[in-house]
């Protein structure tokens, strides 16, 4: 027989009889929510990249001590990317008497290719975005040199050989956090001029820069073929400073982590549908299988019949998911007023992938039941197929959403970490959800009537009301892990840059100045002020090992080889630090040399506890024991060092102090004191980084609401799924129950202590799966310290109980309105 | 003394239509019966021939198209849903084909339920007590699928007298069960509806059981051909 043609006249029949269309609903839903979700977020990526290209003024840097050769611009070139090269440099400028180091660059006029140049015309006064760079002949300098100098707007400077007219003050460069601490005064002028500087000399300490942007595919395929040469390293946006990689990370783990849910949500209501769909069609197939049809084409049948209607389904719910995302995207436009880039096309893909992957899985095992009913129901309708073996179903269901993740989330760790919790999270709700319900039942004799009803049908399908439990369950923990993640940890995160984070970095303060430049700080402030040691060291040798950059095949770790690293020292931990391995040493004590290195340089370089490393510091060589390793909360915006020791140590060496502070606007002018009183100090603004960081983190919580909001409705639809599963019974039951002369409120009644019930115990227990999800999630991935709410103990339970109810009576408001009669019909 | 006087039931010129793709199908068609307090009455004929949908319309459980049911001198008619509940929950008992127990419930609480929904103080004590004379004193904590299908049939019977109904309906009572059985549920009935005076309703393919009853009424293509 023609087993497709029978598939899709058989699923035009399922579909207009209803058999269908909760199953295809079911894969709409997921889709649609799906594809919405990966269409805006794919745009809020985009746009969040886009953000955080400016903190590289280009969307690729390439950066060199030698000249970059021609043919990587070439290359570019022909990749049709926009290039912009600039050369870096220190080099004391000079106004009659005053001299000062200054950071100078020079640009042509792509530059910046992401984000502005800011400039204003006096000190500290607002600031203009300029769309243009120096022009020939004039530099623009930051308030620092200008005071250095003491030179005015209009007056003319030498750098080097040339002579150059200070025209503005450059208040903002998007690229200039890359290396916040070798940060001289800056000095940018037009790379016309550059020649006539006659700085560029042989053996000058240069550092050349090729900024690329351009599309991302462009950027992937350049990046991709670029065959690096020794002297040549490269920063992409996720390169760039630390606390922005953390913050691009972490939306794409919240991202990620909620398309995965949706994912599992949607399996989760198919896999329902499915069984209740296979149910229904015992009958069917028992007289088709005693009509002669062969096990074989009984699973061709519905194999087509699922690949259809996913592919039809999943089409709608992508334009469904586009049309809800362009919604809620128009809607955000008038918020925020800022655009989204144009959706792009591999959401549709992934669309149709994940609505095939997620309905083959979740609902052909149990439609593969099918294929084993006995034609010999026809005449005995106790006849049922063995129920699935359990394994089968969670294995099938694992490797898809195994297989669905890395894709949808891009984190392989995360996937382990939910799929596991996911299914853990399952088990234990289902465990819990059977011992309470056993419990429950001693009480049923002592219950009225409605509770009693309610509480019998929970008892009586025992094994269903798990299987809902747990349903729900995940469900609900899932909405409160994001409630509680969107909530505690991003409240964590937020308030961890509070309105009085560091704005200002103080650096190179003679250690002669500490203590007067604390005392003066401190009272205009009328704040403590932390100053800590800044000693510059080589990492020389790891366990009496040589430390050579080429050992290392990272290319992070061959940077940091071969690099100078700021190291410092200290008696008591800082407060946002904290010890992940070994102990914090106690003051005083030692006569050793004791280093505390953060976890991530640690792993990258290889270094664990009771190793010695030893630093080149000015010429001598210092060796000492690792004895912890430290987590650095590098979001802070204080100051912190990879590489700590003790007291003792170092205090010896040759150091600079360094402190971060935050000074208020109105309280500006004391940096102008500041630097007056102290010149030699560099005073290092980065409100503005700060800015560009808060806006990233903003972008990320409206993001996670938004999918916050669909994971809601793919939860609420795994709720009608689960009392589909049940609805003939239930319609059964009522019909029976008014036959039997009960009222409709009567039958409500029923119905909502049944509810209740449920939402009680999937509340409790989903209350205790997030919060241990939450304290995992804190601890293991976010690194953040967080209390769990006690009123998520209330306000789960009534969550629960309001969305079970409702969506319970919603989705029973058919079985109210059965006939009795239905009894006389059903026998 | 009004000659109606006497009747538990009557159907008036009782009509069923229902819309069918193929059209506008008449179930049943200008029916009218009258069964007297105390009688016990069998319908019988072949499938499709409409005695469901007339046992139906007479318990309340539906509404007729056209014509009227009096049930316990009220026009089921004039109530909506919730009062022909009402009604079944005071003046009717039901016994099915297939039981139809709360599987949820033990036999105790599926006996009790009736009592329940009027709000009875006693249901526990009643409720034991049909179910001592259905003979399942030792099963009353059974929950269904733990008692044969006889078993289940005695307490349906129970649950069906439990709240004293003038009429009980019952609906193919032995349909399900072996002849053994069928014949033990039977003479339960009978028993249970002599002892409790009420009048007997029952639809069934068995002639030999419709021989037991006082009355037959036989149909055929929604109307009665015969009423002896």
């Amino acid at each position: 027989m023609n087993t497709f043609k029978f598939a899709f006249t058989g699923l035009k029949r399922d579909w207009y009889s209803g058999e269908l269309r909760l199953i295809g609903i079911s894969i709409l839903i997921a889709v649609a929510c799906l594809s919405s979700v990966s269409f805006f977020t794919d745009r809020v990526r985009r746009a969040t990249e886009q953000q955080a290209t400016e903190l590289l003024a280009a969307d690729l840097v390439l950066i060199s001590s030698t000249k970059i050769k021609n043919e990587y611009i070439d290359n570019a070139d022909g990749a049709g990317l926009i290039i912009s090269l600039n050369e870096s440099f220190r080099s004391v400028v000079v106004n009659g008497d005053n001299l000062e180091l200054a950071e100078v660059k020079a640009v042509d006029a792509n530059y910046p290719i992401r984000g502005n140049l800011r400039t204003s015309d006096d000190l500290f006064k607002q600031e203009q975005i300029n769309d243009s760079i120096p022009a020939s002949g004039t530099v623009w300098v930051d308030s620092r040199l200008l005071q250095a100098l003491q030179v005015k707007l209009g007056e003319s400077i030498n750098v080097g050989a040339a002579e150059l007219i200070v025209d503005k003050i450059l208040t903002y460069e998007p690229d200039r956090g890359g290396d916040l601490f070798n940060i001289a005064p800056r000095l940018l002028m037009n790379r016309v001029d550059l020649d006539k500087t006659k700085l560029i000399l042989p053996g000058s300490r240069i550092q050349y820069r090729l900024l690329l942007g351009g599309k991302s595919e462009s950027i992937d395929l350049y990046r991709n073929q670029l065959k690096l040469d020794e002297n040549l390293r490269l920063q992409g946006i996720k390169d760039a400073r630390p606390e922005i990689k953390t913050a691009l990370v972490r939306a794409e783990q919240f991202l990620g982590l909620a398309a995965l849910v949706s994912i599992a949500l949607a399996g989760l209501a198919i896999a329902m549908s499915a069984q209740r769909f296979a149910v229904r069609h015992y009958d069917n197939c028992a007289i088709m299988r005693c009509l002669g049809l062969q096990q074989r084409e009984i699973t061709q049948i519905y194999f087509y019949q699922l690949m259809m209607l996913g592919l039809i389904c999943s089409l709608i719910g992508c334009v469904i998911g586009f049309f809800a995302q362009e919604g809620l995207n128009q809607m955000m436009i008038g918020m925020t007023q800022q655009s989204l880039p144009k959706p792009s096309w591999r959401p549709v893909l992934s669309g149709i992938f994940t609505g095939l992957i997620t309905v083959l899985a979740f609902a052909l095992p149990q439609l593969m039941r099918l294929r084993k009913i006995s034609p010999l129901r026809v005449l005995r309708k106790d006849l049922t197929p063995l129920p699935l073996n359990n394994y089968v179903i969670y294995t099938v269901a694992i490797i898809a959403l195994v297989l669905l993740s890395p894709w949808q989330s891009g984190d392989i760790a995360l996937t382990i970490y939910t799929v596991l919790g996911l299914f853990l999270t399952a088990l234990v709700l289902a465990v819990s959800a059977k011992l309470i319900i056993k419990l429950l039942k001693q009480l049923q004799p002592k219950l009225k009537m409605a509770a009693r009803y309610g509480l019998a049908n929970v008892s009586r399908r025992s094994n269903q009301s798990v299987m809902q439990i747990m349903g729900i369950g995940i469900g609900v923990t899932v909405m409160l892990l994001l409630t509680l993640v969107r909530t505690d940890l991003l409240a964590g995160w937020q308030n961890r840059l509070p309105d009085d984070a560091p704005n200002y970095f103080l650096i190179n303060i003679q250690p002669d100045q500490v203590d007067s430049i604390r005392s003066h700080l401190s009272t205009l402030l009328n704040n403590d002020i932390a100053l800590y040691p800044m000693i510059r060291g080589r990492l020389t040798k790891i366990n009496e090992r040589n430390v050579n950059p080429d050992d290392y095949e990272n290319p992070r770790a061959n940077r940091l080889a071969a690099r100078e690293f700021n190291l410092s020292y200290a008696d008591t931990m800082q407060d946002d630090n904290r010890v992940v391995a070994g102990e914090w040493w106690s003051k005083g004590e030692n006569t050793e040399n004791y280093f505390s290195v953060e976890e991530g340089i640690a792993e990258t370089l290889g270094i664990s506890i009771g190793d010695s490393l030893s630093y080149s510091i000015a010429g001598q060589e210092i060796k000492g024991k690792v004895v912890n390793l430290r987590w650095v909360e590098w979001d802070s915006f204080n100051a912190n060092f990879f590489v700590v020791s003790n007291t003792s140590a170092l205090k010896t060496y040759p150091s600079t102090f360094i402190s971060s502070l935050f000074i208020p606007d109105s309280k500006r002018s004391i940096l102008i004191e500041l630097i007056k009183q102290y010149p030699s100090i560099t005073v290092f603004d980065i409100d503005a980084i700060l800015k560009q960081v808060r806006a990233i983190m903003n972008q990320v919580v409206r993001t996670v609401e938004f999918v916050f909001i669909f994971t809601i409705l793919t939860g609420i639809a795994v709720l009608f799924a689960a009392l589909q599963s049940t609805h003939d019974e239930r319609t059964h039951e009522a019909a029976l129950m008014s036959a039997l002369g009960a009222n409709r409120k009567q039958i409500i009644s029923g119905l909502i202590a049944e509810f209740m019930l449920l939402g009680i115990i999937t509340g409790i227990l989903s209350a205790i799966a997030a919060s241990i999800i939450e304290l995992a999630l804190a601890e293991y991935v976010f690194k953040m310290e967080i209390v769990i709410n006690p009123l998520l103990w209330l306000i789960a339970p009534l969550a629960c109980c309001l969305i079970i109810v409702a969506t319970g009576l919603i989705g029973t408001r058919k079985v109210l309105a059965s006939s009795p009669m239905l009894i006389l019909r059903k026998t | 003394m009004d000659s109606n006087s006497n009747n538990i039931v009557q159907a008036k010129a009782l009509g069923k239509q229902v819309s069918s793709p193929e059209g506008t199908l008449t179930i049943l068609d200008d029916i009218n019966l009258s069964i007297k307090q105390g009688e016990s009455l069998a319908v019988i004929g072949v499938s499709g021939s409409g005695k469901s949908t007339l046992l139906g319309l007479l318990a309340g459980l539906d509404t007729p198209t056209s014509g009227e049911v009096i049930l316990n001198s009220t026009i089921l008619n004039d109530l909506d849903e919730d009062g022909r509940a009402r009604i079944r929950n005071q003046s009717v008992g039901f016994v099915f084909q297939s039981f139809h127990l709360l599987p949820g419930l033990t036999a105790l609480e599926n006996t009790a339920l009736p009592l329940e929904l009027a709000g009875s103080e006693q249901a526990d004590e009643i409720a034991k007590q049909k179910l001592a004379d259905v003979g399942l004193s030792d099963r009353i904590h059974h929950y269904p699928n733990q008692l044969s299908g006889g078993e289940q049939q005695r307490v349906a019977i129970a649950r069906a007298f439990a709240s004293n109904p003038k009429i009980l309906f019952a609906d193919e009572p032995t349909g399900n069960l072996d002849q053994k059985t069928a014949q033990r549920i039977i003479d339960l009935i009978f028993k249970m509806n002599k002892d409790n005076g009420t009048t007997l309703v029952m639809v069934t393919h068995d002639d030999a059981l419709a021989s037991l009853c006082d009355r037959k009424v036989v149909m055929a293509g929604g109307q009665i051909t015969n009423d002896t």
